[in-house]
């Protein structure tokens, strides 16, 4: 893959297929869903943190005018304590049914109790009003420390702490305990002439997607279930309602409509069974929208953590030796991302030794969801920040630190895996020549910081069938959802394939009916998994078409070959016929072509990132301004470099979001006090300047076109930049996130 | 219930009359009761811009005004902007610019933009921010979006 | 939402008599920015929208450099900041107008909404205070006005009864020689809430060595925005200096009885104060000095 090829499609900036109607309002997202007689449903949720329910009484909802329909977790069909397996690993059903409708206990407010479908939304929310909970409170645990204390209120009775395959014998709010051991990790601190040992705490952060939650249900009297809504996978959806409803596959439709962003917190279900049990239990189509409250108290957050960092390096730079504790609240039920975050948190560097431990607990918290390398971000505030004072002592410039122990091709991670060509030095260099890294720094109470990520990217599957049309243009089908602009780096894997340009490659994002299994908008995937998907059809729709260049010219095929969007014969006659000339004549010869491909590829290829960050501070208020922002990204190869820049910014945008601001504030009953887009605190564009995103090209050996995932790790390095950029400015080491100006003021001694 | 009220208004230059109840904001009125779904609920209480209009020539958020308060004023949505055969040059430079991921903040900072435009045709950097702070974009980082604001003032 | 029935009254006294009528669950609706969002949220409870909109009285912007300034109570900040001479003569008063919501709610948002919400963060109720400013209250007895700093009584709370209504907002003339100034503390740079803030306004001497007068209103520290008497007291007479700016800032930090909330912490609140009113202080002098 080292030789530079030359592409006519690939590196393009076309604009984008479905750009039109989403600048024309016209672009149909889950909200915006009609259908004849539809309902509203509304959920009712729970005000308090920990309670048990002692009884629901529906009957004033019922009874209320307009109202059509309530349940209750009675209305599930009973779970199991029982492992379903949904494509992204294996969840226990009893939990994933519970916090769709709680059953016995409400574990976090905004908990799910009970749902109303009625004639208007209105109505809808004052029946809400008018069902009657019994609750017997509990003490809430809201903070992973808490929760791993010995005499911690339980929140499951039934939870024993699985640790390294052996299981405790009394319950606990620690759901599993994970470790990864390389080399021996005594002896690599004994090598070192530094050693460094740091606490870090961060906040619980949400995904902050613009678009809440929404679900459609319709019931067919023939038993066919069809949901129409927003997500990042129309098959997890699929899947999870067929565990959820315990109904069979083959009679649920998921359509997936335009969604209005996700970042992993629309992968996993929350309305939508809500939204089939009320279409099931009033013979009506339902609608159920979140409002903005809702999403933040209802759905996943990424989780708070606690984490320890010691790491030990010789005089002249060498990192020996790596070691963390990591301890996530996985939320109400188990399943926190701090597996991720242990495969994360040491893989930029070349380190022998190395020893983590991962703690999963649960807290009286919404279950956390993924958000965007998920785990990876709150490992890297911790070894990030840490590094950077490790150079400071060794007096090393911190990015010739991270050149000196820079992971390469042959490395291999504290979890296993070897890596393959990877860019991470190619993006340290260009860090380091970049005119933000080489300009002067050194105003009062300005700084500079820089910090790494990485980010494993997933592939798993895909599906892609091409349709190619008597015009030379062609109409493909796919399974991920359009996000951020998949359908054009998509599409223009297979118009390069076909010689064709990106405009003449129509890409429609189909439902779960209408195309082969097709995971998750996750991962950093779609453009590295479905694109492959896309490209392996398109030579599936090549294959074929010389088979009918070969019949039209009465020649082997093996004497037809196709280069530049041309068919033309060898050995012998002189044919020649264009892919659009050629796609005239398919009914002649033999009738339609469909391309297709599924695939599940196994070298996603890992992403790795710099960034370079300019603050000022504020010492009289504790506020910092971004004042210039760079991240270099190892892209593998950019299909479209305007959607892979925006997905540096956006990336690089929320973890400043999460660095500065953004946190769940919760009072001691354990609600939360700024569920609302006032007081969460999102950056506006008025807080940043023009993020510069470089992207570095270091093919990717796994995919044809070298191209590596790009949307996730883009937001795991912010928050220690931020870190390191507040050290230089201030000269305190900021080890708690957000770094809000409170906190800032506090460390700075000024209150 | 309250009872419905009947409202005339003007949309997109057209005489439009509906029903509604006073607690439905002009937002719901538009989505729900005109089927115009361009203007997009993020919050429900002015902090996300997604609902961007203009009413009455002045930028607003519609979740904010009541639909019984359109009556004799006039409304413009997203789906006024382009002619049939052309889209408004803010529409252009946010393709051009690829200034949008998902999307759906899209139709109000387009809105948006043109308010500014249309009393600023030449905002400094620093101008286009300060009005677009109340419009949240969580997929860019916003640099593309200012510099597709920017495009569109230097092309018109 | 709430269900609620809607009218929009034409004049003052349709607007006190509908009060009157519909009893104590009936609201006045200017904006809505803040009325809307509580009645959906269930913050507030009410059986009746009275749109004064449509009335005369309540969207008068009149400015004349003999009698001041009259802002009707509807009048949206938008409007505000589009008059230069009322940019001119008030920039406290602009300076927040500016800052409250995004663009779009300075499209609605109302001077007097903010007054009657009366919440203890109001941007636009320290730089009344600090201009003099005065309220003109209608009510079925007739007109009565009283200052801003009295209107408030708690938060959510004012002097309002039961059939009065807000009519409109008078500030006098600005002296010679004398300018205002608001800043407030929000971790973003927009659409946040004030953590604190600090209004002042300054009156100089020719020389704009020495303060003639001063007055100081803090928001976001006491269950009301305060005017800060102590601290505007003791700098009339004072010559211009770090030393005197820092105690008005130390005293307007003790009249602070700040609560630690979602937005901000007691403590930070009280330092920022301190920051705030020298900054506010510094800001309205230089505007004094900047002046040809």
């Amino acid at each position: 893959m080292s030789e530079k090829k030359e592409y006519k499609v690939i590196g393009t900036r076309p604009i984008r297929h479905d750009g039109v109607d989403k600048v024309t309002g016209r672009a149909i997202y889950g909200a915006d869903f009609q259908i004849t007689g539809l309902l509203h449903g509304r959920v009712l949720r729970s005000p308090h943190a920990h309670a048990r329910i002692v009884s629901i009484d529906t009957s004033r909802a019922e009874a209320h005018p307009g109202v059509k329909g309530v349940v209750t977790a009675q209305d599930l069909p009973t779970a199991e304590d029982k492992m379903a397996d949904l494509g992204e690993g294996a969840v226990n059903l009893k939990y994933l049914c519970d916090n769709i409708l709680a059953s016995d206990k409400a574990l976090y407010k905004g908990h799910a109790i009970a749902a109303v479908a009625a004639t208007d939304p209105h109505i809808a929310e004052e029946a809400c009003e008018l069902i009657d909970v019994e609750y017997e409170l509990l003490p809430p645990v809201l903070e992973v420390r808490a929760a791993m204390e010995p005499d911690a209120p339980i929140i499951h009775e039934n939870i024993r702490t699985s640790s390294l395959g052996e299981t405790g014998d009394k319950p606990s709010n620690v759901a599993s305990h994970l470790q990864h051991k390389k080399g021996d990790i005594e002896k690599g601190f004994e090598e070192a002439d530094v050693v460094i040992e740091r606490e870090f705490v961060t906040g619980t952060v949400h995904q902050g997607y613009i678009e809440p939650h929404n679900a459609t249900a319709l019931y067919n009297p023939d038993g066919q279930l069809t949901v129409w809504c927003s997500t990042q996978g129309a098959f997890t959806v699929r899947e999870q309602l067929a565990e959820i409803l315990q109904y069979p596959i083959s009679k649920i439709k998921v359509v997936p409509l335009e969604i209005g962003g996700g970042f992993g917190g629309k992968i996993n279900v929350y309305i939508k069974p809500v939204a089939a049990l009320l279409a099931r239990k009033t013979g009506k189509p339902v609608k159920v929208l979140m409002n903005r409250a809702d999403v933040f108290e209802g759905t996943g957050p990424t989780p708070a953590s606690y984490i320890t960092v010691k790491m030990g390096a010789t005089k002249d730079g060498k990192i020996t030796a790596a070691q963390t504790s990591m301890a996530f609240e996985a939320g109400a039920y188990p399943g926190s991302p701090v597996g991720a975050g242990a495969m994360c948190i040491f893989a930029p560097y070349n380190t022998e030794n190395v020893l983590i431990d991962g703690y999963d607990v649960v807290v009286n918290k919404p279950k956390t969801a993924p958000y965007r390398a998920p785990g990876a971000t709150n490992a890297a505030f911790g070894s990030e920040t840490v590094i950077d004072e490790l150079a400071e002592e060794l007096n090393i410039d911190p990015l010739e630190m991270r050149l000196m122990n820079g992971a390469k091709e042959g490395d291999h991670r504290a979890d296993g895996p070897v890596f393959p060509r990877i860019g991470f030095i190619e993006t340290l260099e260009a860090a380091k020549e970049h005119p933000h890294y080489t300009s002067p720094n050194g105003k009062k109470y300005h700084g500079r910081g820089i910090a790494s990520g990485f980010w494993f990217n997933i592939g798993l599957e895909s599906s892609v069938t091409i349709n190619v049309n008597p015009d030379g243009t062609v109409n493909l089908v796919e399974g991920s959802t359009d996000i951020g602009g998949t359908r054009a780096s998509i599409a223009m894997q297979a118009a390069e394939v076909l010689g064709i340009p990106a405009e003449s490659v129509n890409p429609t994002v189909v439902d779960t009916n209408s195309i082969g299994y097709t995971a998750v908008t996750g991962g950093s995937r779609t453009t590295y998994a479905t694109g492959y998907a896309a490209y392996e059809a398109a030579q599936d729709v090549v294959k074929q078409m010389i088979g009918r260049a070969a019949k039209l010219w009465d020649v082997d095929e093996a004497n037809v070959q196709f280069t530049d969007g041309e068919f033309s014969s060898i050995n012998g006659k002189e044919e020649q016929i264009s892919f659009r000339d050629l796609s005239a004549r398919l009914g002649e010869t033999g009738g339609p072509v469909v391309g297709r491909a599924t695939m599940n590829p196994a070298g996603a290829g890992g992403a790795f990132a710099t960034h370079v960050v300019d603050v000022a501070v504020d010492e009289e208020t504790g506020k910092v301004e971004i004042l210039r922002y760079t991240a270099t990204q190892d892209a593998g190869k950019a299909i479209h470099p305007s959607y892979v820049e925006g997905q540096i910014q956006g990336g690089v945008v929320q973890g400043i979001g999460w660095a500065l601001n953004e946190e769940y504030i919760y009072n001691d009953e354990g609600e939360m006090t700024n569920a609302s887009f006032l007081d969460y605190r999102m950056p506006t564009c008025l807080d940043l300047p023009m993020i510069d995103a470089v992207i570095v090209e270091v093919p990717n050996p796994g995919h044809p076109y070298g191209v590596r995932g790009v949307g996730e790790v883009p937001i795991v390095p912010p928050p220690a930049a931020i870190a390191n950029a507040i050290y230089d400015a201030v000269g305190i080491r900021m080890t708690e996130l957000p770094m809000s100006p409170d906190r800032l003021l506090k460390a700075m001694g000024k209150i | 219930m309250a009872r419905k009220s009947h409202v005339q208004t003007t949309i997109n230059g057209e005489a439009v009359e509906f029903l509604c109840e006073p607690r439905q904001s002009l937002l719901e009125v538009l989505r729900d009761e005109l089927y115009l779904t361009g203007a997009k609920e993020g919050c429900n209480n002015g902090n996300c811009g997604a609902c961007s209009v203009i009413f009455d020539g002045r930028l607003v958020n519609s979740c904010l005004v009541l639909g019984v308060e359109t009556d004799g004023k006039s409304v413009e949505t997203i789906e006024g902007l382009a002619d049939p055969d052309k889209l408004h040059p803010i529409q252009d430079a946010f393709l051009e610019n690829a200034a949008l991921q998902c999307g759906i903040c899209t139709p109000g900072f387009i809105m948006s933009a043109k308010a500014l435009l249309d009393q600023n045709p030449n905002p400094t950097e620093h101008e286009v921010r300060y009005w677009l702070a109340g419009n949240l974009c969580r997929c860019t980082g916003y640099d593309k979006i200012v510099r597709a604001v920017l495009d569109a003032a230097a092309a018109t | 939402m709430q269900a609620f029935e809607y009218i929009a009254a034409k004049t003052v006294s349709e607007a006190v008599a509908l009060l009157d009528e519909k009893g104590d669950q009936a609201r006045i609706l200017a904006g809505g920015t803040d009325l809307i969002v509580q009645a959906r949220e269930g913050k507030r409870t009410l059986d009746w929208m009275i749109d004064i909109k449509s009335i005369p009285e309540v969207n008068v912007l009149d400015y004349d450099a003999e009698t001041g300034l009259t802002l009707g109570a509807s009048v949206p900040c938008h409007q505000i900041y589009a008059v230069d001479a009322i940019c001119e003569a008030y920039p406290g008063l602009v300076d927040a107008t500016k800052i409250i919501g995004g663009t779009a709610i300075q499209g609605r948002a109302a001077v007097g909404g903010n007054l009657c919400n009366a919440s203890p963060a109001a941007d636009c109720i320290p730089p009344l205070i600090v201009l003099n400013a005065t309220c003109v209250i209608a009510g079925p007895n007739g007109e009565r006005e009283i200052p801003v700093e009295d209107f408030c009584t708690a938060p959510g709370q004012t002097v309002l009864g039961k059939s009065e209504i807000l009519v409109s907002i008078k500030i006098p003339t600005p002296l010679q020689n004398s300018s205002s100034y608001y800043l407030r503390f929000i971790p973003r740079n927009e659409m946040d809430i004030a953590v604190v803030g600090a209004g002042a306004a300054v009156v100089l001497d020719e020389a704009k060595q020495r303060i003639v007068s001063a007055r100081i209103a803090l928001a976001a520290v006491a269950p009301t925005p305060l005017f800060a008497e102590e601290a505007s007291e003791l700098l009339a007479g004072k010559e211009i200096s770090d030393a005197t700016i820092d105690e008005a800032a130390q005293a307007a930090q003790a009249i602070a009885r700040p609560i630690s909330d979602m937005r901000g912490t007691a403590e930070q609140r009280t330092h920022l104060v301190g920051v705030l009113t020298r900054r506010a202080l510094n800001g309205a002098i230089q505007r004094v000095r900047d002046a040809a």
